[in-house]
């Protein structure tokens, strides 16, 4: 017992992957209710109204936590697809898989409040700008990556077709992102970027963080239960799942 | 605190279709997922158990 120090490898199998994950996931979700929460009391009780958009502007603390988590979730996903293509390992296309419907979730709630934010403010719902446009394509390259892998019965296959649909479709990633910077659009800039000190007051500003963290800490916990569901049906016909005590006994 | 009373929190200043409208959609698919989650994982525990009752009839003959 001399090595102490964890062996991460260990974990890149689905039969030690499935415990650990349902040992997180309730840790997720309170982290997730605890940042809602809080998230949520500075959105309409500390953050001032503001003096252009009155309080129609609140819809910043969904729409830009949605819209950054769609966009990482697609680069995390990507990263497991090509670790899978890479390393043919069993457990990467599943994570690939189990992030897919959260982030096009997360791409449809951005498009959604975004059309709710864009109605008073632009006077219309949607545009057909480069911001827009592309964080549209993204929604769509989810919804490709996962009719693609439903339509390929064999998970190994479907995975790598998946792979190589969810790795072409990083280059969107980029041009959403500097969207606003190579093009005349409506969409405002960032509010936030790493080179200058933002936009927006501070109040609004962690409001905004601190909702972003709980989207975060939502995705991780929704893509785990989905992952262990995946890794049951995926698993089904070994020996380790038959012994679940999930699968044995009366416990669900 | 920015509200005189409950009415005007939820006026939202005029914007309450677009701000409830946003919130509203967003809590509920935020609802709805780990729900359709939680019966995914629930089918496929059934479907196991059940395969694993039949080979422990299969084997009592």
């Amino acid at each position: 017992m001399s090595n102490r120090l964890i062996n991460w490898f260990r974990y890149a199998s689905p039969q030690s992957f499935y415990p650990l994950a349902g040992k997180l996931i309730p840790w997720f979700w309170a982290l997730a209710a605890l940042f809602g929460l809080t998230g949520l009391y500075i959105a309409f009780f500390v953050a001032p109204t503001d003096f252009q958009q009155g309080e129609g502007y609140r819809i910043i603390f969904i729409h830009v936590p949605a819209a950054w988590m769609s966009m990482f979730i697609y680069l995390v996903m990507a990263f497991w697809a090509g670790l899978g293509l890479a390393l043919n390992t069993r457990l990467s296309g599943m994570m690939a898989q189990a992030l897919a419907p959260t982030g096009a979730l997360m791409a449809f709630l951005s498009l959604w409040t975004g059309a709710f934010w864009g109605k008073p403010m632009w006077g219309t719902w949607w545009v057909w700008d480069a911001r827009l446009t592309s964080a549209l394509i993204l929604f769509f390259l989810y919804i490709g990556f996962i009719a693609l892998q439903a339509a390929i019965d064999d998970a190994r296959r479907a995975d790598r077709a998946g792979a190589i649909l969810a790795l072409v479709g990083v280059v969107n990633v980029p041009i959403i992102y500097f969207s606003v910077k190579w093009w005349n659009t409506l969409h405002q800039g960032a509010s936030v970027s790493l080179t200058k000190a933002p936009t927006m007051a501070a109040t609004m500003l962690w409001g905004m963080l601190i909702m972003a963290l709980a989207f975060w800490m939502y995705s991780i916990a929704v893509a785990l239960m989905r992952v262990r569901a995946i890794i049951l049906e995926r698993e089904a016909h070994t020996e380790w799942v038959k012994a679940l005590p999930e699968v044995r006994g009366s416990t669900s | 605190m920015n509200w005189g009373s409950a009415a005007e929190f939820f006026a939202m200043g005029g914007y309450a279709l677009y701000v409830w409208g946003s919130f509203g959609v967003c809590a509920l698919l935020m609802i709805a997922e780990p729900i359709l989650v939680a019966k995914r994982r629930s089918n496929i525990l059934q479907s196991l158990r059940r395969e694993r009752l039949a080979e422990t009839l299969d084997n009592h003959e």
